[in-house]
């Protein structure tokens, strides 16, 4: 019974002859299994030998590992708490400015835009996509930053003193242009495309009849976008939002070029800090105690757990988006 | 077809894996690899001989070679002779380079400033904040300092160039020495980072009131507003290549138990006070005569020839005595099955 089932499911009838057709189908079918079990071995072997890397780091300092902000390759002491705010900083800030764009972006190019100059733009925004990162990076150090340095936080230190205390706080720093903010700024044009490529898809899912329907009833543009459109694919731009982070929580190049690359809490929005790619990408080829490049690795871990975490929860969010 | 593609791939193979089957591997250090490419050009169009090496940063190299995965490795930093024993390894400086303190002040130019070891310490480590702190007026005496506040910048990455830096100001200031210390990347009390030196010159030319440090070559080739320091004469020279070769003259490596010397702070009246050497890892008993010798031959060769290479790329050639010293070092230390594989032939 069971057996009848099973070959009902696997094995449709063949008209082929029977021997040599089996023979390849079963070769054929080890080797898709082989390359599926292939990725989960590599993805394990990257799990482990992070582990195994780091472990000494995660034995020495215990959970302080997570809390201390101490990173000191003289004293080996280190402490990853510095990095991680950083990182989830600089994240979160890129998303809160890519997501009105990338929202912006799709719902143009799906609902207004006219179809012969749709193209052109939505072709122009996954070309972001393909800048390498290190291009960005230069762009940020020589262009964005002292640009941002004059124009903006030269002016604002000027005037601290008639801003309210927290603001001025808030945007307290050396004016170099090397800080949080214009390492968000560039984190958040990078992301940017992704964002919206995927936004644009889900935007595409709605039925025609749904937007008819609103249209039907006398909305206006903006409310079909905002209590229609958007309602709709509500549970997928979710996923879109962590994809977005994901990718944002891993780019290293371009934020260890503009960043400023000082370890501990940020203390202000306009203060330099580092994420932990840049901490990795900056020390890791000159680590030479083995301390050193255990809570290098260890940091490699933590990165990992957090992009994975936010990978798997954009995944399921896409995917029940999608039914 | 196939097969005839196949046959003339592994001729082909087989042909090239004897030509290259003499080939030197190195990995390390990055600062002196412009120097090392274009001695191992040259070396290869004279001998047939060449040379692989990957500009990992020092931390790789001394990995590399304590993994045999490499004929030698290279770092910015002298291992301890301690070091060097428990992996069976010994180490030659191949060429000198320096540090340079550059400075972004409006109205100063280069060579304008003049700053003490720990002058220097108490500006890194954010105790003097200001230009016009009287501490600095009264080391520069006539000049016109800006009220203006000082921004820190140094390299964010692990670098050989930090190390000596910070050797320097260790040396210099006990307080630097105790909090802070010396290393490839330390725990920086104050500032910001820049990655590798051209990021740090962003940073400075960028931010009005800074103060960061360079490779000499890259001050040069920059022409960037570089700052004087104190040596140990008192005297202030400025960074050219003599006055790296005069540290380098006046350093007593025959003293320097496995070669473990840095050319900070050396006697002379023309030393520049921050100046380092960078060196070469090699094991002290060969595997492989022919391998070790080939190594060494490549060395041997570089110091007779490659002078004029190194400083054309703005590197400080070692002076000759010096390298006297390390052939017949070489032919002491570097053995295989108990018989030298360098004999001075």
């Amino acid at each position: 019974m069971n057996a009848t089932t099973m070959d009902s499911d696997t094995a449709p009838p063949r008209e082929t002859a029977p021997g040599q057709s089996e023979l390849s189908e079963t070769i054929f079918r080890y080797l898709c299994f082989g390359a599926a079990t292939l990725l989960l071995a590599a993805l394990a072997g990257v799990v482990i030998s992070l582990a195994i890397g780091g472990w000494p780091a995660f034995r020495q300092f215990g959970f302080g590992f997570f809390t201390s902000s101490a990173w000191d390759p003289v004293q080996e002491n280190y402490g990853a708490a510095g990095p991680i705010v950083g990182t989830i900083v600089t994240s979160v800030l890129a998303l809160i400015i890519a997501l009105p764009l990338a929202t912006g972006v799709s719902v143009f190019l799906v609902e207004f835009c006219p179809r012969n100059i749709a193209k052109p733009i939505a072709v122009a925004v996954e070309l972001l996509a393909g800048i390498p990162s290190i291009v960005y990076g230069m762009w940020g150090l020589f262009v964005l930053a002292p640009w941002f340095a004059i124009h903006v936080q030269l002016p604002l230190m000027t005037d601290s003193a008639n801003l309210p205390g927290w603001l001025s706080g808030l945007v307290a720093g050396i004016p170099n242009g090397a800080n949080i903010f214009t390492a968000s700024l560039i984190l958040a044009i990078m992301i940017l495309p992704y964002m919206s490529a995927v936004f644009r898809e889900l935007l595409l899912t709605i039925p025609s009849q749904v937007r008819e329907a609103a249209y039907g009833l006398g909305s206006t543009n903006f409310e079909v976008v905002s209590k229609v459109m958007i309602p709709y694919v509500r549970r997928g731009a979710v996923g879109v939002v962590m994809l977005g982070l994901g990718r944002a929580l891993g780019e290293t190049m371009a934020v260890t070029f503009i960043i400023g690359n000082s370890h501990g809490f940020p203390h202000s929005l306009f203060d330099s800090g580092s994420t932990i790619a840049s901490t990795i990408a900056n020390e890791f080829a000159e680590a030479t105690s083995d301390m050193h490049t255990a809570a290098l690795l260890a940091l490699g871990m933590v990165l990992f757990i957090l992009t994975f975490a936010v990978l798997a929860v954009a995944r399921l969010l896409l995917a029940s988006e999608k039914h | 077809m196939f097969k005839t593609f196949v046959a003339a791939a592994g001729v082909a193979g087989l042909l090239a894996s004897a030509s290259y089957a003499a080939d030197i591997s190195g990995a390390g250090a990055t600062f002196p690899a412009p120097v090392y490419a274009k001695w191992a050009e040259t070396y290869k169009a004279s001998t047939g001989t060449g040379l692989n090496y990957q500009a990992i940063g020092s931390g790789g190299g001394i990995k590399q070679i304590k993994a045999k995965t490499v004929d030698f490795g290279a770092s910015d930093k002298p291992l301890k002779p301690e070091d060097l024993a428990s992996a069976g390894l010994y180490q030659f400086p191949t060429v000198v380079g320096g540090v340079v303190p550059v400075v972004n002040i409006p109205g100063i130019n280069a060579g304008q400033i003049k700053l003490t070891g720990p002058l220097l310490a108490a500006i890194f480590y954010g105790q003097v904040k200001t230009w016009d702190d009287p501490v600095i007026a009264k080391a520069n005496p006539g000049v016109k300092l800006p009220s203006m506040p000082i921004t820190v910048v140094h390299r964010s990455d692990g670098s050989g160039t930090s190390f000596l830096f910070t050797s320097y100001l260790s040396m210099k200031s006990p307080a630097w020495a105790s909090k802070v210390g010396a290393s490839d990347s330390v725990n920086w009390p104050t500032g910001l980072g820049g990655k590798g030196n051209d990021g740090v010159s962003a940073f400075v030319k960028q931010t009005p009131g800074s103060i960061g440090y360079v490779e000499y070559a890259y001050a040069k080739q920059n022409k960037m507003a570089y700052v004087l320091v104190q040596n140990k004469n008192g005297k202030y020279p400025a960074p050219t290549a003599e006055d790296f070769a005069a540290a380098a003259a006046g350093a007593k490596w025959a003293q320097a138990p496995g070669n473990y010397l840095l050319l900070l702070d050396q006697p002379g009246a023309n030393s520049w006070p921050i100046t380092g050497a960078t060196f070469i890892l090699v094991y002290k008993n060969q595997d492989n005569a022919a391998t070790g010798q080939s190594v060494l031959k490549f060395f041997d060769w570089a110091y007779k020839n490659g002078d004029g290479a190194a400083a054309q790329l703005d590197y400080v050639p070692l002076p000759l005595p010096v390298k006297n010293l390390i052939r017949k070092q070489w032919s002491q230390n570097v053995m295989s099955g108990g018989k030298p594989v360098y004999t001075g032939k």
